[in-house]
């Protein structure tokens, strides 16, 4: 018998799982998605406003792979699930509403962008930055500076500091607005958000710390004017960009029974409360999260290791999730950031995880360790590259912070004759300890 | 409809380079105008435009990435201007190889040039050389600059420069006013890419020049055989394609711009495979034929008899791949295994031709002809009028991925025993696509590592653009 699975969502952690099973053989496979008929990396739409790429650039397979897989593709907007009879409603491309049944159900349906309610949010040039169809919108509110001279955006994120790049390389004047007292407080140490801030400021982006948006103000027309803060500043505008952060896109699950918190809840096999329905990527929370990990972690990286993992559990080999060391990275304009392992925030730090910051013009790194028994607990980098795997393998084994700085150079990752900064490291290191 | 309309001072330094080319052709087409003094106004006007270009593009811009409306701009996404600079380039080249003589007034133009450096009048291909040279100069210096984040980018520009302006323009030039017998020679331009090496004339000038004269041509020939793996199997493919071959200089210069253009498919990976093996094959073939009937034109007046030669070119041909066969065939995929073996027995079954009929024909076509057609075929309209012309249609990197021999020699040791490789850093790629769409080799770097493996491919060129556009340093050349 040839099982029935079905995958909502054909993002990173859909299609690894779609394409996965289809490698192996493993059940009929049918992929739901109402964005797009391909799989792209979402993560770089930007390169598309950009100029970097073309949209198409942006799709990791080829589209005649897909079309000769034997995964079944439906370009569908699906309306709800009906766990009783293992069936799902959809509405297909030409409107029509029909249903479709499945062995088992795997829900893949990532985020949306968080709005919070703004006074005035329904005005006309105001986004996120999450779909292919903000593309689109982009181009047509900011096509170029002279039909868009000013933009804000709103929130100090990943997607908040990359809308803001987009805005500034088409010379559009941005402004980025955070609540809090630094760049991305909640993930950064202190130092590290300076050395970003000035990074960013360096490339003329206008970034007010400390202030949050009360209401967005639109003209005549509907299109957005101006917006107001907290604290009173009136900022002229043609585009406002919400980055406040995203939220698991589950709305359409509120009548299905399946037990919800933030996301849907699923235990360490990815299995929701319906033991025919599974939940992989942004959209599912641990309800027994790692320690040291989140219970929800919308990265690209985690929903591609959910995807494989329960493939291997499709394909006859239960596979509890396992992500190992944390680790992500980003591009703050021309800067380059990796973390490996923990480096917590102060308001999250840890009583004993102890810091080592070291930085030279626009590089610099900050490891963390164990105050009492020294052994290294992760590491931000910026402007410097290390190895992925000997840095988790230093921290899996917990060796100490001295041996960590002393073998840095081990995990060398840089091209080739660039500029070695280890020995300063290490002198920086040995002088403070 | 998009912003990245060029700058007015882009604007103005860009018509400066265009009215530098106007003034040369003009002086072209009427030699009284302006005469030699043409020359170096037309010249110092293209530098100037260039440079200048360059400076209002890149100058108080943070080092980094510059790949801002790659392809939203005409010229670099096969717009209209791309189609004109495309048709323009292509029809310098056509009159270059075969109507010289419609370029006769620019050549007269270039002679105060000529003398002064080896003493000669200009001919078209002293006019070829120095504007070569120059594009590889100022084109080189707007690279550096737009990747002065990059030592990688940097030194390997420094050297092509180097090796373009030292090695294939001066040095010959001042061979040739030391000793006006010696023949051209480009030191760094090896066989096959130097695939009349190997011609009558030229071993008539190698053997009659002495010692100076027989150490070029054993130079030559270590070249090929010995020098040539060595270099490959420390650093790659790269040590020549990207840091010393003038074609490669060009490609990553003045092609640079275009190297998003190259053709991802997998029909191309398929076509380029078989294209670039077959010319190396027909280049060897060719070579071997030319050097037989000069040997069979004396028989006895060198220490190599022509049946001599034959059977040992069989006889290392056979080991070499023999050998690659046996060791390496766990490396090589069934589709490759097969079509090595395929066209290694034409070749030895052509070899067997000249042995047995005792003459230099392949199938009654006399070897010089099978020499020629690849000389017009491949040497002038593939690499020069594809190759260059198309620059702005089908990519940089054409004839090196293409139709190169060097590059298929270079790419079998890369392939087969080099330490060179991109590795990919654990699990941080995002597939967002940026690595293969600047491999102006058109390799898709991104489903590599995407799934963590390294990049062991035999047309990696290794200019390194792919890990300087990583957003998330996930690649590094390695050897």
């Amino acid at each position: 018998m040839n099982e029935k699975i079905v995958i909502i969502g054909n993002g990173i952690a859909g299609s690894t799982l779609a394409l996965q099973l289809a490698k192996e053989g493993t059940g009929s496979v049918t992929l739901i998605s109402d964005e797009s008929s391909y799989f792209f990396s979402r993560t770089a739409l930007m390169y598309v406003y950009m100029g970097h790429l073309t949209k198409e650039q942006l799709e990791p397979l080829s589209r005649e792979s897909w079309d000769q897989s034997p995964i079944q593709r439906v370009k569908a907007r699906v309306l709800s699930i009906n766990p009783e009879n293992k069936e799902l409603s959809f509405r297909n491309n030409e409107g029509e509403v029909k249903q479709l049944s499945y062995d088992r159900l795997v829900i893949a349906t990532g985020s949306k962008p968080a709005f919070y309610d703004w006074n005035g949010q329904e005005a006309e040039g105001i986004l996120g930055l999450y779909h292919l169809s903000d593309l689109e919108k982009l181009e047509k509110w900011a096509p170029n500076a002279s039909a868009c001279p000013e933009a804000v955006v709103i929130g100090g994120g990943l997607i908040g500091i990359e809308l803001c790049e987009m805005l500034l390389s088409r010379q559009i004047k941005t402004t980025l607005i955070i609540r809090e007292n630094f760049f991305w407080s909640s993930h950064l140490p202190e130092s590290d958000a300076q050395l970003v801030e000035k990074h960013i400021q360096s490339h003329h982006l206008n970034l007010i710390k400390e202030d949050e948006l009360l209401e967005i103000r639109a003209d005549d027309t509907g299109r957005v004017a101006s917006i107001q803060t907290k604290k009173g500043e009136t900022i002229s505008c043609n585009l406002v960009g919400l980055t406040t952060g995203v939220r698991p896109n589950i709305e359409f699950l509120k009548t299905s029974r399946l037990e919800l918190d933030k996301g849907i809840l699923v235990d360490e096999y990815l299995k929701t409360s319906d033991p025919s329905i599974y939940a992989i990527g942004d959209c599912a929370q641990l309800r027994n999260p790692l320690s040291n990990r989140s219970a929800i972690e919308p990265v690209w990286y985690t929903s591609k290791l959910m995807g494989e993992t329960l493939a291997q559990t499709f394909s006859g080999q239960p596979t509890p999730y396992n992500p190992g060391i944390w680790y992500n990275s980003a591009k703050f304009f021309d800067l380059e950031y990796q973390t490996y392992g923990r480096v917590h925030p102060k308001a999250l730090q840890p009583e004993n995880e102890q810091h080592f910051h070291w930085e030279t013009d626009e590089k610099g790194m900050t490891f963390a360790y164990d105050k009492t028994s020294g052994a290294f607990l992760g590491v931000n980098t910026f402007g410097i590259r290390l190895n992925h795997r000997i840095v988790s393998s230093w921290i899996e084994t917990a060796i100490t912070i001295q041996e960590v700085i002393r073998r840095l150079e081990e995990a060398h990752f840089d091209p080739e004759f660039s500029n070695r900064y280890y020995k300063q490291i290490n002198h920086a290191f040995v002088q403070n300890h | 409809m998009h912003s990245y309309r060029t700058t007015s001072i882009q604007k103005v330094f860009t018509y400066m380079g265009l009215s530098g080319l106007a003034v040369l052709i003009l002086a072209g087409f009427t030699a009284s105008f302006l005469k030699s003094t043409g020359l170096f106004i037309g010249l110092g006007l293209i530098s100037i435009g260039v440079i200048g270009y360059t400076f209002s593009s890149y100058s108080g811009l943070p080092a980094g990435i510059k790949n801002n409306g790659v392809w939203h701009q005409s010229l670099t996404s096969r717009g209209i201007v791309a189609w004109v600079v495309g048709v323009i380039l292509t029809a310098f080249y056509v009159t270059l190889y075969f109507y010289p003589e419609h370029l006769e007034g620019l050549i007269r133009l270039f002679d105060p040039l000529s003398e002064g450096l080896s003493g000669k009048k200009a001919s078209q291909w002293f006019v070829y050389g120095v504007l070569y040279t120059l594009a590889i100069v100022l084109f080189g210096i707007k690279f550096i600059i737009k990747y002065k984040h990059s030592k990688y980018q940097k030194y390997r520009t420094y050297s092509v420069i180097f090796f373009q302006t030292i090695f294939a323009f001066l040095i010959p030039e001042i061979m040739a006013r030391l000793n006006g017998d010696l023949p051209y020679y480009d030191l760094k331009s090896i066989w096959p890419l130097n695939y009349y090496l190997f011609d009558g004339y030229q071993l008539d000038g190698f053997l009659q020049n002495g010692s100076l004269g027989t150490i070029l041509l054993i130079f030559g020939i270590l070249s090929t055989l010995i020098i040539t793996p060595i270099l490959t199997y420390k650093f790659g493919k790269r040590w020549y394609c990207s840091w010393v071959c003038g074609c490669g200089g060009l490609a990553e210069t003045a092609g640079d711009p275009f190297r998003q253009l190259s053709d991802k498919s997998l029909r191309a990976w398929k076509l380029e495979r078989w294209m670039i093996h077959l010319i190396l094959a027909w280049v060897f073939i060719s070579t071997v034929g030319v050097v037989y009937s000069y040997l069979l034109q004396a028989p006895d007046s060198y220490l190599l008899g022509p049946k001599i030669f034959l059977i040992s070119v069989s006889l290392l041909f056979s080991l070499v791949v023999g050998l690659i066969l046996w060791k390496r065939k766990d490396w090589l995929a069934k589709d490759a295994q097969s079509s090595a073996i395929a066209i290694s027995s034409v070749i030895l079954l052509l070899l067997g031709f000249f042995f047995f009929s005792e003459s230099d024909r392949v199938l009654f076509i006399p070897s010089y002809q099978i020499r020629s057609a690849y000389g017009f075929f491949i040497g002038s309209i593939f690499s020069g009028v594809i190759g260059t012309g198309f620059y702005p249609i089908l990519g940089n990197r054409v004839w090196c991925r293409f139709g190169c021999p060097m590059a298929a020699i270079l790419g079998i040791q890369q392939k087969l025993f080099s330490k060179f490789q991109i590795s990919t850093n654990g699990g941080q790629c995002i597939s967002c696509g940026n690595c293969s769409a600047y491999c102006e080799m058109g390799i898709d770097v991104r489903a590599y590592a995407q799934r963590e493996e390294p990049i062991k491919r035999a047309s990696c060129v290794g200019c390194g653009i792919c890990s300087a556009v990583c957003p998330r340093g996930v690649l590094r050349l390695e050897s």
